[in-house]
């Protein structure tokens, strides 16, 4: 048991953080929130950037187009990257995080060789078509449709929460090809063109204000089926690889930029008075708790999926990743209402830095599956309780 | 880094676990409740085992391992319940004679959690101790919570600034009034422990307790938090109601992942703690762990329903002992006013 680096990683470390401090300062502007093609060309030209500097895909396999570096590297990339404040995944998130470990896990060699490498470029943003109006936590009950015509799958329904759908070029799309079959049954997972004939796009504004995600009505839209990864009405299990990758790794950074935020409070805390509180000074202690926790707990988990991986990179996070989904996105609400504690009545200023942030931690414990779906996981996946009502 | 156990380290875990297992299982730990007292036998086992000595150098006849290792003895008896002054005689090896060995019982003052400064504190197993570490003059009994954890008050006291050297407390002298007059009369020469006077006399100002004896509470409330997620989880898949395992029914399923949570959390954070033994890293890991033991065992007896109530199960006695080592020195506020410092200092990140 031990968390040092070793040598190699060490060394891999220096370089990466000599790296950011040349690469950072020639960045361009960051674009507003809601300007969706100047995020996409901002996100992109940052993975185009990181791809030349050999730090693109370093955890996914080298047939993937990856490095095939152990996930103890990728998370040091993920610190070193979010302790420079360096641009964070954003429009990429989707093929980054979701559609390309699942193709990379999933897909054929003629698949993996289509999609990947413009994920990894910087070249192609991807967007998530699973949940529907009627599909959300009950996300096996969704109800778009997809029948073979000939070489072809067409597609009818609408899906809902889909961000960057505005600006993507692809789109993982879970579909019913099975009517009849248990519900689990008769999906099917789809790489889908999002400028095929029959997409709508309507954007949806949050509560935060931003048009952050949209609905995606969908009328006969043709998808070739060679764009289907695994086999027809295969698609809930080819479902729980992304799920999981979801779960296991994609709030990495995040729990660093918490801790930095943490900090930040504390700061601000001090200068304007409110650190005399103690009830106010033990929250902010027990949040550092928290979060030093939610860091080692990663650690342990990223340790964990190594060693079953066998150090050779690609391994699946396992159900291990609802245990930290559900403490941290608590925990990230928690801060951030610690947060408007500190600013007082300048908590009710949007221009105030952290005040959208609290906004925004409201989705934490709704979106990729809500706490309490994860709880049931936990129970009957981890505990072995039994399934029931 | 490999954040991980390693196969010595789990080994050394299950050799604890079962040792505990076979020498005290739940006959043992109802019979403890039922005849109140230290098992010296056990005590000495738990020293040939190396328990008490795995810290101190093989050059000294100890086992020569690590915080870590340490950590996994001392989850593991907190998963058992193992009664007695663990973490006092523990700190002892080496300084105490005997106390390796666990031939010497060791007990300590300590100025307990949150309170506030002025000195006294609580005593756990003052009566069986054949050692005390610090002044536990005038100490008194207590009619304590935990059915297996005697204790005692001593008493604030007005600094007279006159006392100098090391602790030399007689625990004698105001022990012997109460429960255990005159058992293992005469051993009463108390030792000042830890760097900086951790355990001094009652009459030093109030100094910095052990970062170890802190993170070995920790431990044990990781262990104890464990056993009665596992409690839980056991009892809803068996117990039936309304025609199904009320572990079928939500509300019930939430609590037992909600204690899975706490226990997976308060295990990374008191892991770490062992591995990098930072004073931050000590204070998170025991606010979470405390919370993980306190809240589990709760939440257990939730699920037990009535018989959890009761004395006939043995959810009260987790609960009890959780709350017990939450007083014990800089758990609660102390450590969150130090996390709180360390946001400050920088050396957060």
């Amino acid at each position: 048991m031990d968390l040092q680096d070793t040598p190699e990683d060490a060394e891999f470390r220096a370089r990466l953080r000599d790296w950011l401090d040349k690469a950072l300062p020639t960045l361009p502007p960051k674009p507003p929130p809601d300007d969706w093609p100047a995020r996409r060309a901002y996100d992109l030209g940052w993975q185009r950037t990181l791809y030349d500097a050999g730090y693109a895909g370093l955890h996914w396999p080298l047939d993937a187009g990856g490095r095939g570096a152990a996930p103890t590297r990728h998370l040091i990339f993920l610190e070193e990257t979010e302790r420079a404040g360096a641009p964070y995944v954003g429009a990429n998130f989707v093929g980054l995080l979701h559609a390309g470990p699942t193709i990379a896990a999933e897909g054929t060699a003629a698949q993996r060789a289509r999609w990947l490498p413009p994920i990894l470029r910087g070249e192609e943003v991807w967007c998530q078509g699973f949940s529907e109006p009627d599909a959300g936590s009950d996300l096996a009950s969704l109800r778009t449709r997809a029948w073979r015509d000939g070489d072809d799958y067409v597609v009818s329904g609408s899906k809902i929460w889909t961000s960057h759908a505005e600006v993507a070029d692809w789109c993982e799309l879970l579909v019913r090809t099975d009517a009849d079959a248990p519900k689990h049954r008769g999906i099917t997972w789809l790489a889908m063109p999002m400028d095929a004939p029959g997409i709508t796009v309507r954007p949806l504004r949050t509560l935060a204000g931003s048009a952050e995600f949209a609905e995606v009505f969908l009328d006969e839209v043709r998808v070739p089926a060679a764009h289907r990864v695994g086999d027809e009405n295969d698609g809930w299990r080819v479902t729980m690889v992304t799920l999981s990758f979801e779960r296991g790794t994609a709030f990495v950074g995040e729990v660093v930029a918490c801790r930095r935020v943490l900090g930040e409070l504390a700061r601000e805390a001090r200068s304007n008075g409110r650190w005399d509180d103690p009830a106010l000074r033990r929250r902010l202690g027990r949040l550092n708790a928290e979060f030093r926790a939610l860091w080692r707990l990663t650690q342990w988990n990223v340790s964990e999926a190594e060693a079953s991986a066998g150090g050779g990179g690609g391994g699946v996070p396992g159900v291990g990743g609802s245990v930290f989904k559900l403490r941290y996105s608590h925990a990230r609400q928690e801060l951030y209402d610690t947060a408007a504690d500190v600013l007082g009545d300048q908590a009710l200023d949007l221009d105030r830095p952290w005040v959208l942030d609290r906004l925004s931690s409201l989705s934490y414990t709704i979106a990729a599956g809500t706490s309490q779906i994860q709880r049931n996981i936990v129970a009957e996946r981890i505990l072995g309780l039994p399934k029931g009502r | 880094m490999r954040f991980q156990l390693t196969d010595d380290q789990r080994a050394l875990k299950q050799g604890v676990r079962e040792l505990l297992a076979r020498r005290f299982d739940r006959e043992a730990l109802r019979a403890a409740v039922r005849r109140p007292g230290l098992d010296r036998g056990l005590w000495r086992e738990l020293g040939a085992a190396g328990f008490f000595a795995l810290r101190l150098p093989e050059a000294q006849g100890g086992v020569g391992l690590g915080l870590p290792e340490a950590v996994l003895a001392f989850e593991e008896a907190g998963r058992a319940l193992l009664p007695g002054p663990l973490t006092a005689t523990f700190l002892a090896a080496g300084r105490v004679p005997g106390a390796a060995e666990g031939e010497t019982v060791v007990a300590a003052v300590d100025r307990g959690a949150g309170a506030g400064g002025g000195g006294g504190g609580l005593v756990e197993w003052l009566a069986e101790a054949d050692v005390v570490c610090g002044d536990a003059s005038g100490a008194v009994p207590l009619r304590s919570l935990d059915p297996l954890t005697p204790l005692h008050r001593v008493p604030v006291r007005v600094a007279t600034g006159a006392a100098g050297g090391a602790g030399t407390g007689d625990r004698g002298a105001g022990a012997g009034a109460g429960a255990g007059a005159g058992a293992g009369a005469g051993a009463g020469a108390g030792v000042g422990l830890g760097s900086g006077g951790g355990f001094g006399s009652g009459s030093e100002p109030v100094s910095e307790p052990e970062p170890v004896a802190v993170l070995l509470t920790a431990a044990e409330q990781l262990g104890t938090a464990g056993r009665v997620g596992e409690l839980a989880v056991q009892h809803a898949r068996t117990r039936v109601q309304f025609g199904q395992p009320v572990g079928g029914f939500q509300a019930v399923k939430h609590l037992c992942a909600e204690a899975l949570v706490r226990v997976e959390t308060a295990r990374a954070a008191v892991y770490a703690a062992a591995v990098t033994a930072d004073p931050a890293d000590i204070a998170a890991a025991r606010l979470l762990a405390d919370e993980a033991a306190v809240g589990g065992s709760r939440d257990c007896l939730q699920v037990y329903g009535g018989m959890g109530f009761t004395w006939e199960a043995d959810v009260h006695l987790f609960l009890k002992r959780a709350w017990v080592r939450t007083r014990r020195a800089s758990g609660g506020t102390e450590s969150e006013e130090l996390l709180a410092a360390d946001l400050l200092s920088g050396a957060g990140r």
